[in-house]
């Protein structure tokens, strides 16, 4: 029967185990294997099924670098892996939304991702957004592009150093699938979901609005505002004097936008 | 008019007095008038009256 072993289609007999095909893999001699069948680890042993999406991976030897590509999506729900290779996205800005954003779409292995941002990493972004000390004073694309490289190679990224208005969108967002809205600013969030409700595109679009303080995490949703624009947030609470922006609401409101491009690309449009 | 689903109690109202009243910022929302969106320089000259319907959707600041 056939299944998909290490990203390759293979044929094995019915009755074959999951460890016993540990040896039609290059990692035979491994003492360390982790085994994975259809995004899920297999403990102890598991009889194979037809179109099974097999992984065998090992701790303690050095992967090619063809396999690790495939690898470090192993865990994916199958069929997402294919899914995501096609997929368009843009990120506006890279702040607290937008660099966690890049990171989680980056490591969810979306194929093509367009990145705009103007800014610098300073100190007071340091504790939500996805920057590190040693990159304080960097342009925030080129700080992104090299974090999003340390955990996928494999993505093709286009930065530009931009602030976007509404006179530059149909140039930034020329080709795109999906944009992500992850501006600081209400007036460019209103001005873009203006623009997206004016002209009927294919085009999606997942906005955020309300995300500041330590206040429940259960008033974060999502909602779908047109067919084709979602908003993910509490709505209601804005970045002010004492009610400051941390990691916490807003990786939680980034992962709602993430998510939300996720089953986009997946075909699940409802929320 | 009807304001996102709600009945509410207002007439012979522009635009821009509408979203003083409510609290809102001008630029921080897109508005909807029987299902066409209106564009922001028209909000002081655009009069609505109870038969309208009307969405908005209001952004805060923070991201």
């Amino acid at each position: 029967m056939k299944i998909l072993l290490n990203g390759e289609d293979a044929i094995v007999d019915t009755d074959k185990s999951i460890k016993q095909l540990a040896k039609m893999t290059s990692y035979d001699k491994s003492d360390q294997l982790i085994f994975i069948k259809n995004g899920f680890i297999v403990k102890g042993d598991s009889l194979v099924n037809q179109d099974d999406q097999v992984f065998i991976i090992p701790k303690d030897m050095e992967i090619s670098q063809s396999d690790l590509e495939q690898f470090i999506v192993s865990r994916h729900s199958p069929n997402v892996v294919e899914k995501v290779s096609c997929a368009k996205v843009a990120v506006l800005g890279l702040g607290g939304l937008g660099s966690n954003i890049a990171m989680q779409l980056a490591r969810t292995g979306v194929k093509h991702l367009r990145l705009i941002d103007f800014d610098i990493v300073d100190p007071t972004n340091i504790n939500r957004q996805n920057y590190f000390l040693d990159q304080i004073g960097m342009k925030k694309t080129d700080a992104t592009m090299d974090n999003l490289k340390r955990v996928n190679p494999y993505i093709h990224i286009e930065t530009f150093d931009a602030y976007l208005e509404p006179d530059n969108y149909e140039k930034y967002l020329e080709d795109m699938d999906i944009v992500v809205e992850a501006f600081d600013n209400p007036v460019c969030k209103a001005d873009l979901t203006r623009y997206f409700m004016l002209n009927k595109s294919n085009k999606f679009l997942v906005t955020a609005s309300g995300m500041a303080g330590y206040y429940e995490s259960n008033s974060i949703t999502t909602a779908r505002l047109r067919e084709n624009i979602y908003i993910c947030g509490d709505r209601t609470s804005a970045a002010k004097e004492f009610d400051g922006l941390m990691a916490p609401r807003v990786s939680i409101v980034a992962g709602h936008q993430s998510n939300c491009v996720l089953r986009i690309i997946m075909n699940e449009m409802e929320v | 008019m009807k304001i996102n689903g709600k009945e509410q109690n207002f007439s012979n109202i522009s635009v821009s007095h509408l979203l003083n009243h409510m609290g809102l910022n001008k630029d921080h929302i897109v508005f909807e008038l029987n299902g066409e969106i209106i564009s922001k320089e028209s909000y002081d000259e655009i009069m609505l009256d109870d038969r309208d319907s009307i969405e908005i959707v209001g952004f805060v600041g923070g991201g």
